[in-house]
C-alpha cells in the first residue's frame, strides 16, 4: 500500500516518468457511449422486482406544530400499499454525519417538511394518495423574509470565522479614493437535472440504496446512523448521477424515507422527488447582502478591503455560506475585514451549492473592483493588476502556484481587452447598447481523503475501484487516464469501476476535490504496482519506463502480461491533506471576459461572447476540464441574468420552485464560450498536482456580465439578477 | 393497446394515468427516456412519435394506441450509435448524461424540422430558415443541460448538419458598429 498524506511537495515518479501521453488529452468520456445511447444507469432505474412507489407528504404550513396526521382517506385508494408516519427514525430534514436533522419531531421547520410516507403500485396511486393524507397543524408565524430578521454577528456555525486584520475604519478614512457599496444575491436552487431519488431494499438485516448522491461514503455512515443499523449493513450504490451541484452532498430525506418503508412493507421501494417539491425538500443557496469596501491610495493600491455579509439558515441547518471565502486571497491590502452574519429563518435548510461563498461573492468583490477602477481612472484590469499580491494577504501563507497574472495576460489577448475601456452606453449596434467587462475567477482549492484499489490482470489490462462518484465531472475518464499513464496503458485498456461502497472510499464529488483526490489515490496505488514491476526487472522504479502494454529498464522490454506470471497484480493507494496543505495557500484561479448586447428599448441582455482563462494545476483531461468551465461559465452568465428564487415571505413557500419559472440558462441564453489553461503542475495541492475545476468557471463568471452590463449602459445593478425591469428605467435615451 | 417502439410492437394494459415515459420507463424497461420534471419543462423525456418530438411526460401513453415511437434506445445502441449520438461523444456534448438522450431525440427531430422548412423564432422570416447557431440554439431551447454542455451540444449538431465547426469571434467591443 502506498499511503502519502500531502506533507511534503510530491509528484510520483510514475507520473513524472509516464510515457504513455494520454494524461491531459482531450479524450473522449469512457462512460459516453453509454450516456448517449440511454444505457446509463440512474437511481430511479431499474429496481428489484416487486418495486414498490413512493411519494412523501409535506407539511401546509411553514411553522407551527403538528397536531395530528389523517391516513385514513389515503389508505382507502385501492393499490396503496402503506401509509407511514410513525416510524422514530423519520428525518424532518437532509442528514449528513456532521448534522442529523430532527427526527419524528412534531416542530414545523419549513413548508413542505417531510412527515408521511405514501407507498403504493404505482406513482400515479402513490400521488393521488398522498394528496388525501391530512396533516393537521397548529400553524404560528413564522420567519419568512431573511431581510426582516436580526442578524447574529457572529454565529458560531460553518467554517469560516470573522477574520479582522488591521483597522478598516481608519485606513478607509486614510483612502484617497473609496467604495462602499452594498450587493444582493437570491436564493439559488442547485436544480441538477436529475431528481434527487432512491430505490431501496433490504435483504434481512441488510439494505442497499441505489441512490444519486455526490459523496457515498459519507453517505453510507450517515445512512447507517439514521436508520440505527451497522454501516456495514449498508451498502450504497451510485454508477451514475444526474448532476448534483452541492444538492446531492448529504443524505436526502428521501433516501432514509425510501430505506424505511421498504423495511416496512417488506418490498423494494423508490422514490423520486417531483420538481416541486425539490426545492422544499433539499437545501438551497442563501440570498446574501454584501457589503463591499475598498479604500486605495491615489494609485489604486488597496489599503482596506473589507466584504462583510448576511446570510440565512434554519433552525435544523449547521452550514454557513462562506460568502467572502474567496476574496480572502484575492488583492493585496492591508487592513482587511471578512464576516459572514447569519439570520434564522423558517425556510428550507441552505447549503452548499456550486461553488459555495465564490459564486456569490464574487459578485460582490468583482463589481466592486469595477465601480473602485472607474473612481480611479484606471482599466479594470490594470487596476487588479496592480493589486495581485505576492502571498496570500490575509493569512500570509505563500501560494502553492498562482498564475493570475498569466491568465489576465493570455485572456486579455485572446478577447481583444483594450488599454482603454469604451466609455459607458458609448457603443451601439443597431438598436444595441454594447459592452464589455471582465473579472477575476478564484476558487479555494482542496484535498481530502481517498483510497483506491488497482489491478493490472494478467491479459494487460488494468481495473481501478473506488466509491467514486462521476456526476458528469469526467471521473470515469480521468481516472482511466491517470492509470494508463501510469501504468503505459492506452485508455482502453483500463476499466474503472467507481459508485459502489463495497469498493475503496474515496473522495465523493463536491467542493471540487474529486478528481485532484480520487486520482491521486489512483496514483499512488499504481506507484505500488510499479515497484513489484521494478523489482521483477531488476531495476528501481525511477528507472522503469511503460508503454502499450510494455515494461522497460535497463535496456530490456517485456511485455507486462508476461511479468504477471498469470496472476493480477494489485496496488492500493491512500492520500489525503497534510502538513504542505496547512503550509500553503492553494486555489484555482483564472479571469473571464464578456461582451454583452443590451436592447436600447426592452433592456433585454443578450451574451454575445465570453472565455476565460484558468489555472487548474495539471489538466486531468482538457475536454472535460473545458467542458466543466463553460458549465461554470454559463450558470455565472444565469445568476447574472435570470436565476431567482422568490421566497413568499407571507407562506415560506416559494413562488416558483421548477423550471417553468426559475429561469436556469438554455441554449438560446448561451453563445458560443472558450475556456483556455495556463497549465502548471501543481504539487503541492496533491500528488496528481491538479486543482479544483468543477467550481472555478462560475466564480466570477456573473459578475464579468454584470460589468459588461455597466459598461454597455452605464446602469450599475447591485441586486441580482439584472433583469430588465431593473435596467429600464436608467437605460440611456433611445 | 399497442404501441410500435423502435420497430418493435408491445401490447399492454396501462392505467390512464400512465404518461408515455412512464409506460416506457416503469412498464417496458425502456430507461433511456429522462424524468427530469414530469411536467413538460426540461425535454429530458424527449421522443419521436410518428417521426415528430414530443415531451413524452405530457401525454398518455392511451393517447398513442397504433403509434410509431422511437426512443434512445432505438435510435443507437453502444457499439453501433447513430451519428448525432457519435457528434454528442466526440463534441463532450454532455456532462451528468441525464439530458442526454432526450437532446438527442431532439436533435435529430430538430434537424428534421429544419430541413422541411418549419420557421422558429430565429428565422428571419417564415419562409427563411437556413439553419445557424441562433436557429439550433433556439430550436433546442427546450430541451434543459442543467450541466450547461449547449455550446458543445451545438457543435455537435453543427456536425451532424454539416455546419462544420464555429469559428471563434474576436472582435473587441469598441469595433462593433461605433
Ligand atoms: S420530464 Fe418531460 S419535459 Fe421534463
Ligand atoms: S448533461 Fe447534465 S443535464 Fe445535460
Amino acid at each position: 500500500m502506498s499511503d502519502v498524506m500531502m506533507d511534503d511537495p510530491l509528484r510520483p515518479s510514475g507520473l513524472a516518468q509516464g510515457q504513455q501521453q494520454i494524461l491531459g488529452r482531450p479524450l473522449d468520456r469512457i462512460d459516453g457511449p453509454a450516456k448517449v445511447a440511454g444505457a446509463a444507469i440512474y437511481a430511479f432505474e431499474h429496481a428489484p422486482d416487486r418495486v414498490a412507489v413512493a411519494a412523501i407528504v409535506g407539511t401546509p404550513v411553514g411553522a407551527g406544530r403538528i397536531i395530528r396526521i389523517d391516513t385514513r382517506a389515503a389508505e382507502a385508494i385501492h393499490g396503496v400499499v402503506a401509509v407511514i408516519t410513525d416510524d422514530p427514525r423519520m428525518p424532518a430534514g437532509q442528514a449528513n454525519s456532521r448534522a442529523m436533522p430532527a427526527f419524528q419531531t412534531d416542530t414545523i421547520f419549513h413548508y413542505g417538511q417531510p412527515v408521511a410516507i405514501v407507498v403504493a403500485e404505482t406513482q400515479a396511486i402513490a400521488n393521488e394518495a398522498a394528496r388525501l393524507v391530512h396533516v393537521e397543524v397548529e400553524a404560528a408565524p413564522g420567519r419568512f423574509d431573511p431581510r426582516a430578521q436580526p442578524v447574529e454577528a457572529k454565529p458560531g456555525i460553518g467554517f469560516l470565522p470573522p477574520i479582522e486584520i488591521g483597522d478598516v475604519d481608519s485606513a478607509m478614512a486614510d483612502a484617497a479614493v473609496t467604495l462602499d457599496a452594498t450587493y444582493t444575491t437570491p436564493v439559488h436552487f442547485p436544480a441538477a437535472l436529475e431528481p434527487h431519488a432512491t430505490t431501496a431494499w433490504w435483504d434481512g438485516d441488510a439494505v442497499t440504496l441505489r441512490i444519486s448522491n455526490q459523496v457515498i461514503g459519507a453517505a453510507r455512515n450517515t445512512i447507517a446512523q439514521a436508520l440505527k443499523v451497522d454501516k456495514d449493513k449498508v451498502r450504497v450504490l451510485a454508477p451514475y448521477v444526474g448532476g448534483g451541484f452541492g444538492g446531492k452532498t448529504g443524505v436526502g430525506a428521501e433516501a432514509i424515507l425510501a430505506a424505511i418503508a421498504a423495511q416496512h412493507v417488506g418490498r423494494p421501494v423508490k422514490i423520486a422527488l417531483p420538481r416541486r417539491q425539490t426545492a422544499y425538500m433539499v437545501h438551497h443557496r442563501s440570498d446574501t447582502v454584501q457589503r463591499i469596501r475598498i479604500g486605495c491610495d491615489a494609485a489604486g493600491h488597496i489599503a482596506a478591503m473589507a466584504h462583510e455579509s448576511v446570510v440565512a439558515q434554519n433552525d435544523q441547518g449547521q452550514f454557513l455560506e462562506p460568502v467572502p471565502f474567496g476574496t480572502l486571497p484575492l488583492y493585496a491590502g492591508k487592513a482587511r475585514r471578512f464576516t459572514t452574519g447569519l439570520v434564522r429563518v423558517d425556510l428550507p435548510e441552505t447549503g452548499a451549492v456550486r461553488a459555495p461563498g465564490e459564486a456569490v461573492g464574487t459578485f460582490a468583490v468583482e463589481c466592486g473592483m469595477d465601480e473602485m477602477a472607474e473612481r480611479l481612472g484606471l482599466n479594470p484590469l490594470a487596476f487588479r493588476r496592480l493589486n495581485e499580491p505576492t502571498v496570500d494577504p490575509t493569512s500570509g501563507k505563500p501560494f502553492s502556484t498562482r498564475r493570475m497574472l498569466d491568465c489576465y495576460d493570455e485572456g486579455a489577448r485572446r478577447f481583444g481587452w483594450p488599454d482603454v475601456l469604451p466609455d459607458p452606453a458609448s457603443v451601439r449596434d443597431g438598436e444595441w447598447l454594447v459592452g464589455i467587462g471582465m473579472a477575476a475567477a478564484l476558487r479555494g482549492n482542496f484535498t481530502v481523503k481517498a483510497e483506491a484499489r488497482v489491478h493490472v490482470t494478467p491479459d494487460g489490462r488494468a481495473m481501478v475501484e473506488c466509491d467514486m462518484t462521476d456526476i458528469g465531472t469526467g471521473t470515469y475518464t480521468v481516472l482511466a487516464q491517470v492509470a494508463g499513464e501510469m501504468l503505459g496503458l492506452p485508455i482502453g485498456r483500463v476499466d474503472v469501476r467507481l459508485g459502489d461502497t463495497d469498493l475503496p472510499p474515496s473522495a465523493g464529488s463536491g467542493g471540487s476535490f474529486g478528481a485532484g483526490s480520487a486520482g491521486s489515490a489512483v496514483a499512488l496505488a499504481c506507484e505500488d504496482i510499479l515497484a513489484e514491476l521494478a523489482r521483477r526487472m531488476n531495476a528501481s522504479p525511477e528507472e522503469l519506463r511503460l508503454k502499450d502494454g510494455c515494461v522497460m529498464a535497463g535496456g530490456r522490454q517485456v511485455p507486462l502480461a508476461d511479468l504477471l506470471r498469470g496472476e493480477p497484480l494489485t496496488g492500493y493507494g491512500k492520500t489525503g491533506p497534510g502538513k504542505e496543505s496547512q503550509r500553503t495557500s492553494q486555489a484555482s484561479h483564472g479571469v473571464h471576459f464578456c461582451e454583452v448586447a443590451v436592447n436600447a428599448v426592452t433592456g433585454e441582455v443578450r451574451v454575445r461572447r465570453m472565455l476565460g482563462v484558468f489555472d487548474i494545476g495539471r489538466v486531468l483531461n482538457a475536454k472535460t476540464a473545458r467542458s466543466q468551465l463553460i458549465g461554470g461559465m454559463a450558470w455565472g452568465i444565469a445568476y447574472a441574468l435570470s436565476e431567482d428564487a422568490v421566497v413568499d415571505t407571507r407562506t415560506g413557500t416559494f413562488v416558483n420552485p421548477d423550471f417553468g419559472e426559475y429561469h436556469v440558462a438554455v441554449s438560446a441564453d448561451i453563445p458560443a464560450l472558450e475556456a483556455h489553461f495556463i497549465e502548471e503542475i501543481d504539487d503541492s495541492a496533491n500528488p496528481v498536482g491538479a486543482k479544483g475545476v468543477g467550481e472555478l468557471g462560475i466564480s466570477g463568471a456573473g459578475a464579468a456580465v454584470v460589468n459588461a452590463i455597466y459598461n454597455a449602459t452605464g446602469v450599475r445593478v447591485r441586486a441580482m439578477p439584472v433583469t430588465l425591469d431593473k435596467l429600464l428605467a436608467d437605460l440611456p435615451p433611445i | 393497446m399497442q404501441w410500435t417502439i423502435n420497430g418493435q410492437r408491445y401490447v399492454a394494459e396501462v392505467d390512464v394515468r400512465t404518461s408515455l415515459l412512464d409506460l416506457a420507463r416503469e412498464h417496458l424497461g425502456l430507461t433511456g427516456s429522462k424524468k427530469g420534471c414530469d411536467h413538460g419543462q426540461c425535454g429530458a423525456c424527449t421522443m419521436l412519435v410518428n417521426g415528430r418530438r414530443v415531451n413524452s411526460c405530457l401525454t398518455l401513453a392511451v393517447m398513442h394506441d397504433g403509434d410509431e415511437i422511437m426512443t434512445i434506445e432505438g435510435l443507437g445502441q453502444v457499439g453501433n450509435l447513430h451519428a448525432m449520438q457519435s457528434a454528442f461523444v466526440k463534441h463532450d456534448g454532455y456532462q451528468c448524461g441525464y439530458c442526454t438522450p432526450g437532446q438527442i431525440c431532439s436533435a435529430v427531430g430538430m434537424l428534421d424540422e429544419a430541413k422541411k422548412g418549419w420557421a422558429s423564432h430565429a428565422s428571419a422570416s417564415l419562409t427563411d430558415a437556413e439553419l445557424n447557431d441562433a436557429e439550433i440554439s433556439e430550436r433546442m431551447s427546450g430541451n434543459i443541460c442543467r450541466c450547461a454542455a449547449y455550446p458543445n451540444i451545438v457543435d455537435a449538431i453543427r456536425e451532424v448538419a454539416g455546419l462544420g465547426d464555429r469559428e471563434p469571434v474576436l472582435v473587441a467591443a469598441g469595433e462593433v458598429g461605433a
